[in-house]
């Protein structure tokens, strides 16, 4: 089937700016967006530079924002994404910069893949024979464990676009992935470094990445495993734990949030008044005050009980 | 049609204009919203950070409040609350041994989740079982010449596969669809899907406020007079903080935003105060204007 492809185009020596070049391509119902891309290479224009390799979401080579979505070229059926237009946007991958058309430059990417010291240390003498690790560690390590490096949920991060400093989702599932290994001997030590400014309370939980991961991932969701870790591990002095110590302790004793309660807890003694005073006389020049006296639900008893007999 | 409602903490709390603006206009089009009083907090997606088990069970109990009532849907206007419950409904209805595992929580407080329930948001309600064609009918105050950004919010548009995408794949065009049908012009803007920031204003205050100029500045930029969202929390964000945004990007912004229930209502004949258009932080003044919308 005919399909058309609009693509991003630059190269740095000879434009000044980027430019978008229209192909038509001519595909079978089961082609794939690199397939096209391939196509347009190899009979129309020799010029256009990609990454790809395995041609089988394996490598993680081929990540590209494909109708401004980052996914694999390799495995996005033309089929698959008929429904969102007639011509198929290809661009390279976001929050890294161009190296040339559809190749970015990843220096980031792995730099920040180093930071979180992504291989196993193992605490104390040698073990005689292999480490016993039961089925449900490894589970829970396998959905992080598929991570294939290909960029696409760094490329869609709304956080990265705010701000680059942040460790971002990669490389937080990878940490992810050691942290939680039963055979590790220093979590206690990653979390520490993780809950440092730009690690894992600075992602907003937007689910970019979950949506953009071709593995299944989730990395925003493994990034929630190690704020549960942290918290449960007493790393609790920060605003982002402080938030949710806060609003669990509203939930657990009215059923609702207690919005007032929750402020006074993240921000702590008197900055809470300073921070939202602003907030606060504008609020009241609008009518617009919450409740001051939080009402919760008349069976707000019940939900305590559930909190207590769940340990929380 | 009859819904079991979950209203959520921020639309009487953080941004009160909302609960009336709701009611009035369910009222209008013929939703019977069935307020479920005894619900608990769904955890916004904050609980789950201490214990998911626990979000699981609260939620399950919400569900089963429904049931017990003999109401198959639950019907939402926070995006936030929304996101949750279908996340936590997904798992559960996915997974029979694990719903069985939730109800011995909740067996204790005399409830059992039976996995019927639906969870739906107003805005796809709306153009799912209301249906566009019956709101046009109810216009009387089109919007004519208002140019609008629409801000869906995260949780009614990710992840995909829990929010019922497959059997609605056109679910992040509704917003544009329903200003369409109010008479207005919906405008195309970068960061119509993104993060409004409200998640991370109080840990990592200077990038949700980056995330508020972005987007305010976008749908500026593209001559948007007003932006719409489904989302309390993203209200906040853009409109509370957009004062404090607009400060440390170092530009005057001024973009008023509307919860999508204020719009509709405004079309359908809803004053200025029935709406409570004067209570938000961003004058709504031009919008009042262009409208012509009544000032009670």
């Amino acid at each position: 089937m005919s399909t058309k492809l609009d693509v991003y185009r630059f190269d740095p020596e000879t434009d000044q700016d980027p430019s978008r070049k229209q192909y038509e391509v001519d595909l079978p119902e089961y082609g794939t967006v690199l397939e096209g891309l391939l196509e347009v290479r190899d009979a129309q224009d020799g010029t256009l530079s990609m990454r790809c390799s395995c041609r089988s979401a394996i490598c993680g080579s081929c990540s590209m924002k494909i109708n401004g979505q980052s996914r694999l070229a390799c495995k996005t059926l033309i089929s698959q994404i008929e429904h969102e237009g007639e011509t198929i946007t290809v661009d390279p991958m976001g929050n890294m910069p161009v190296i040339k058309d559809l190749v970015v430059d990843m220096d980031s990417f792995w730099d920040k893949m180093k930071t979180v010291g992504p291989y196993l240390k193992p605490e104390g003498p040698e073990p005689e024979r292999e480490n016993l690790v039961s089925n449900d560690s490894m589970m829970r390590l396998a959905v992080a464990m598929n991570c294939i490096m290909c960029g696409a949920c760094v490329s869609d991060c709304t956080v990265l676009e705010v701000d680059k400093s942040f460790l971002g989702p990669a490389a937080l599932a990878k940490a992810f992935r050691f942290a939680a290994d039963p055979r590790d001997g220093h979590t206690e030590e990653r979390l520490k470094s993780y809950v440092e400014p730009s690690g894992i309370w600075d992602c907003t939980r937007c689910n970019m990445c979950v949506q953009a991961c071709p593995k299944d991932v989730e990395p925003m969701e493994r990034i929630m495993d190690m704020r549960v870790m942290a918290i449960e591990s007493g790393l609790t002095d920060s605003r982002g734990a402080r938030h949710v110590e806060g609003f669990s302790n509203s939930v657990k004793h009215s059923g609702l949030l207690d919005e007032f309660a929750l402020a006074r807890k993240t921000f702590g003694f008197p900055k809470w008044g300073f921070e939202l005073a602003p907030f606060g006389i504008r609020r009241l020049l609008r009518r617009r005050l919450p409740p001051i006296i939080h009402k919760g639900i008349s069976t707000a008893k019940r939900v305590t009980r559930i909190f207590e007999r769940l340990g929380v | 049609m009859r819904y079991a409602f979950w209203p959520g903490c921020v639309s009487r709390g953080g941004t009160p204009e909302l609960y009336p603006a709701v009611t009035a206009v369910a009222a209008k089009v013929g939703m019977e919203l069935v307020e479920l009083d005894q619900a608990n907090c769904t955890g916004a997606g904050v609980l789950g950070e201490r214990n998911d088990e626990l979000v699981d069970t609260l939620n399950a109990r919400n569900f089963a409040i429904a049931e017990q009532q003999g109401l198959d849907t639950l019907l939402t206007i926070c995006s936030t609350c929304q996101g949750v419950m279908s996340s936590v409904n997904y798992k559960l209805r996915e997974r029979p041994e694990y719903l069985a595992k939730i109800n011995e929580n909740l067996r204790a407080e005399g409830l059992e989740y039976k996995g019927t329930v639906r969870v739906t948001h107003m805005m796809w309600a709306i153009v799912e079982e209301m249906g566009l064609d019956e709101l046009k009918t109810m216009v009387v105050n089109p919007l004519h010449g208002i140019k609008v950004a629409p801000f869906y919010g995260c949780y009614v548009l990710r992840p995909r596969y829990v929010l019922g995408f497959d059997e609605h794949p056109d679910r992040g065009q509704y917003l544009e669809k329903i200003v369409e049908t109010l008479g207005a012009e919906p405008i195309d803007y970068e960061g119509k899907w993104r993060c409004c920031g409200f998640p991370i204003m109080t840990i990592n205050e200077s990038n949700g406020l980056r995330m508020v100029a972005n987007h305010t500045q976008a749908a500026k930029d593209k001559g948007a007079h007003i932006m719409v969202t489904p989302c309390p929390l993203c209200h906040i964000s853009l409109d509370e903080f957009q004062p404090k945004a607009s400060n440390a990007a170092g530009r005057p912004i001024n973009m008023p935003v509307l919860h999508l229930p204020q719009m509709i209502g405004s079309a359908l004949g809803f004053n200025v105060k029935e709406m409570g258009l004067k209570r938000h932080i961003i004058s709504t003044e031009p919008f009042i204007q262009m409208s012509g919308v009544s000032r009670g």
